[in-house]
């Protein structure tokens, strides 16, 4: 932790070649705490158009469900955070070929997630337009499910820059990076999960 | 081939790719920052003549010269592009140009970010101006877009203006963020050697702030745009009243930014008065340190004061007063500003060039433009007042008055670093009578017609309003024509003005101490910082240099 606070914060960054990686994973987390003030956006507007309006769910129609296959679809998303940890100190221990295998299982699982919730897409009994649950629900896994697919492209560019012979090093922190985004937006999961599932709709 | 006429070779070649790396995707902060002035000025000139045609609409009582919905449209993309095409990105382009030398880096963090957030101003702006063309026209619903307007669609077509204004404000959000990531990285992890926190010129600190608040607040206008895009285009009914959504909802979101922005707006302006009233009253900015918290304490009050646009929205009692009083706190750091610029000026020996006009002038039409802000914050005022011309003039007075000639300040005060030559001083000052004339002439008469009562948002109006409208129109005439001694100035200056010196006002900042126009990584070798900054009255900084008889004559000592 202080190590990524030294990294974060750390001396000014001059143009030396730890400085400007440095750089990176800096203007990265800001990014972040940025990013998140959208779906902090989204987070308020679910709840307050939840508290408020009477139209949430039209008649005969449900809402989303907790199921078994969300509850496990939830399990592998928040356990690839795990896994891409691992993966993260199995680059700083310059163990490539675990790093890789590691990397590569944190994007089967994120895919699978994908999978899942276009499944469960599928399968619901109401659509985008169907009165605000079906507005809060497809824009809002949407928008996450978004920044899944983005997660797994990154994972895939930096695990085709592991094999670029003397680029470990800037992998190195981009593979930081990645791996930061990618508790973001498992940490957005959980909130969203909270808010669509376990808050349950009174009928 | 001689060794010196090999150079001379590479040098011709530098100087004719010199105007073509405008052009091109160059990842140099200085080149982007001219680009982004440029890019926006030219934005600036076309927002105003749309304005032009609306104050030519508005000189006679009834509509006459454009029908309700273009007249709807053209003040929609006049509000827009004024503010997120020409205010906003003109100070971030004058950010990105001053910034790394100020701190005395070589560049901004990320090079290649900053030339895509530049790149994404034009394809936005083109965007959004295309949107007149589209058979349905261009938005309608005001720079603010409220629904339910905001989300009907009577053309029928798929895609229409609305549509447009939603996705370019949503391309220039992203240009945004990625600026606002590209100077906190900067700010906080580039500084020379030395440039501690107040050691930094209040420039850096007000963009530093204003930056800040771009973070934080500008995701939740994006928010609300994918939204009230997904409403427009795809059923949705997050914002749609007649199926269960919050029209109000949409408005505290947009507020959410749309207030803070205001001082992203105006801090950076309050950071070129900062520089320039120092400089031309050879005076240390008077209460260094008070001025550079102060922009902190502005933004983090400006968060919590959104609220102040929606007192006649349905608000309830307890929401209005409590947002009536953290209304009046901006007030207090605002005031320490004004009152640290009034000290400075005092009892000092005034020179009275170009941008030291502009930036008094912008402080004296600012104190207007803070007043009637102070009124309309208080509720019963407001609600008396609100959506008249009187909030119209307000903001004008804000807006065009302080931060749009802050701008003219900056542009003179660096001209001379920017392109290695001097401005015209005679151009200069009758730009700025035509510009201060004009603005007071354009703006102060919607104040006492506000106050009667004249609605904002309309093209015809009762003829009792006649005379002050027909002012304000002349005013904005005038204020059109003296734009053009403005470029006149720039453009001869630039190809025919004579040679600057590397410091020409004797000024303190690092980035006078670097060649005019600086080297392509700003410093020969990088400086460390060891004075205070505004450190005038040192010998280095003094204008009575008595070998220099071009400065003598400048500063008239
Ligand atoms: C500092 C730079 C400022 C800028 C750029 C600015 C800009 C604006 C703008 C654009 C509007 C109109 C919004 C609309 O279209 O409806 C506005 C309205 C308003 N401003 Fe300012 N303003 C500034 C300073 C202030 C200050 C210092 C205060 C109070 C302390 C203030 C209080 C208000 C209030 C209460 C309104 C709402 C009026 C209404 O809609 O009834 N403003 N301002
Ligand atoms: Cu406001």
């Amino acid at each position: 932790m202080t190590n990524f606070i030294d990294n974060v914060l750390g001396t000014p960054a001059r143009d030396t070649r730890e400085g400007k990686k440095g750089n990176l994973l800096f203007g990265v987390t800001v990014f972040l705490l940025s990013e998140s003030m959208v779906f902090v956006s989204f987070f308020l507007t679910y709840i307050i158009l939840r508290l408020s309006t009477k139209q949430w769910l039209p008649s005969g129609v449900l809402g989303p469900q907790l199921s078994i296959t969300i509850i496990i679809n939830t399990i592998v998303l928040l356990s690839s955070s795990l896994v891409i940890y691992l993966a993260e100190r199995a680059i700083k221990k310059y163990k490539l070929v675990r790093f890789r295998l590691l990397w590569l299982t944190t994007s089967v699982m994120g895919t699978y997630f994908l999978v899942g919730t276009f499944k469960e897409w599928q399968g619901l009994d109401f659509g985008l337009s169907t009165g605000l649950v079906g507005a809060t629900f497809y824009l809002f896994t949407g928008f996450h499910a978004l920044h899944i697919i983005v997660g797994i492209f990154l994972q895939m560019l930096m695990l085709v820059r592991s094999f670029v012979r003397g680029n470990y090093n800037r992998g190195h922190y981009g593979v930081i990076s990645v791996s930061l985004f990618w508790h973001f937006v498992d940490g957005i999961w959980i909130i969203l999960f909270s808010l669509l599932y376990l808050w349950q709709a009174k009928h | 081939m001689t060794h010196s006429s090999a150079t001379n070779l590479k040098e011709s070649q530098i100087k004719q790719q010199a105007w073509k790396r405008y052009f091109t995707f160059n990842t140099d902060h200085k080149v982007i920052g001219i680009q982004y002035l440029v890019t926006t000025f030219i934005f600036f000139l076309i927002a105003g003549i749309l304005s032009m045609i609306l104050r030519g609409e508005l000189i006679t009582p009834p509509s006459d010269l454009v029908d309700r919905s273009l007249y709807n449209g053209l003040f929609t993309l006049h509000g827009t592009v004024m503010i997120f095409l020409w205010i906003i990105p003109s100070l971030v382009g004058l950010a990105n140009y001053l910034i790394p030398l100020m701190i005395g880096a070589k560049d901004m963090a990320f090079p290649k970010l900053n030339a895509i957030a530049f790149w994404l101003i034009p394809i936005g702006g083109i965007l959004l101006l295309s949107s007149f063309l589209l058979p349905s026209g261009s938005a309608q619903a005001g720079w603010w877009s409220y629904p339910p307007v905001s989300i009907q669609n009577p053309t029928g077509y798929p895609i229409n203006g609305q549509t447009i204004w939603l996705l370019s404000i949503i391309v220039l959000g992203i240009s945004s963020i990625m600026g606002g990531v590209n100077f906190l990285t900067t700010i906080l992890r580039m500084r020379a050697p030395g440039m501690h926190f107040f050691r930094m010129p209040i420039f850096v600190w007000t963009v530093l702030s204003a930056q800040l608040l771009q973070l934080f607040c500008l995701p939740a206008l994006t928010g609300a745009a994918i939204m009230l895009l997904f409403d427009l285009s795809f059923g949705t009914n997050f914002f749609n009243p007649t199926s269960g959504g919050d029209p109000v909802l949409y408005q505290h979101l947009f507020w959410f930014y749309s207030h803070p922005a205001v001082y992203v707006m105006v801090l950076p302006a309050f950071g070129v008065f900062s520089e320039v009233i120092p400089a031309f009253t050879r005076n240390p900015l008077f209460g260094y340190k008070s001025v550079a918290v102060a922009s902190f304490g502005i933004s983090l009050v400006s968060i919590f004061v959104w609220v102040h646009h929606m007192f006649a929205s349905g608000t309830p009692s307890w929401m209005r007063i409590l947002f009536m009083f953290s209304t009046m706190l901006v007030a207090i750091p605002t005031g320490v500003k004004v009152f640290a610029w009034t000290a400075t000026v005092w009892r000092s020996k005034l020179h009275l060039d170009t941008p030291m006009l502009f930036a008094l002038g912008g402080v004296v039409m600012f104190i207007i433009g803070g007043i009637t802000g102070v009124m309309l914050g208080a509720v019963a005022f407001d609600l008396h007042v609100n959506n008249t011309y009187f909030v119209v003039g307000h903001f004008h007075y804000v807006v065009y008055n302080t931060i749009t000639m802050a701008l003219f300040a900056a542009i003179y005060f660096w001209f001379p670093k920017m392109t290695g030559r001097m401005y015209h001083e005679g151009w200069g000052k009758i730009h700025f009578w035509l510009t201060f004339i004009g603005a007071n002439l354009t703006f102060f008469p919607m104040l006492p017609v506000g106050l009667q009562g004249m609605v904002r948002r309309i093209s015809s109006y009762d003829p009792q309003y006649a005379g002050w409208n027909i002012l304000a129109s002349l005013g904005a005439f005038l204020l059109g024509m003296a734009t053009l001694p403005f470029m006149a100035n720039l453009v001869v200056s630039c190809l025919i003005g004579i040679q600057a010196p590397n410091n020409p006002w004797y000024a303190t900042g690092l980035e006078w101490a670097t060649t005019s126009p600086p080297p392509t990584e700003n410093f020969e070798t990088i400086p460390t910082v060891t004075l205070a900054p505004y450190s005038y009255g040192l010998p280095q900084y003094s204008t009575v240099d008595t070998t220099d008889e071009e400065a003598i004559k400048r500063h008239g000592n």
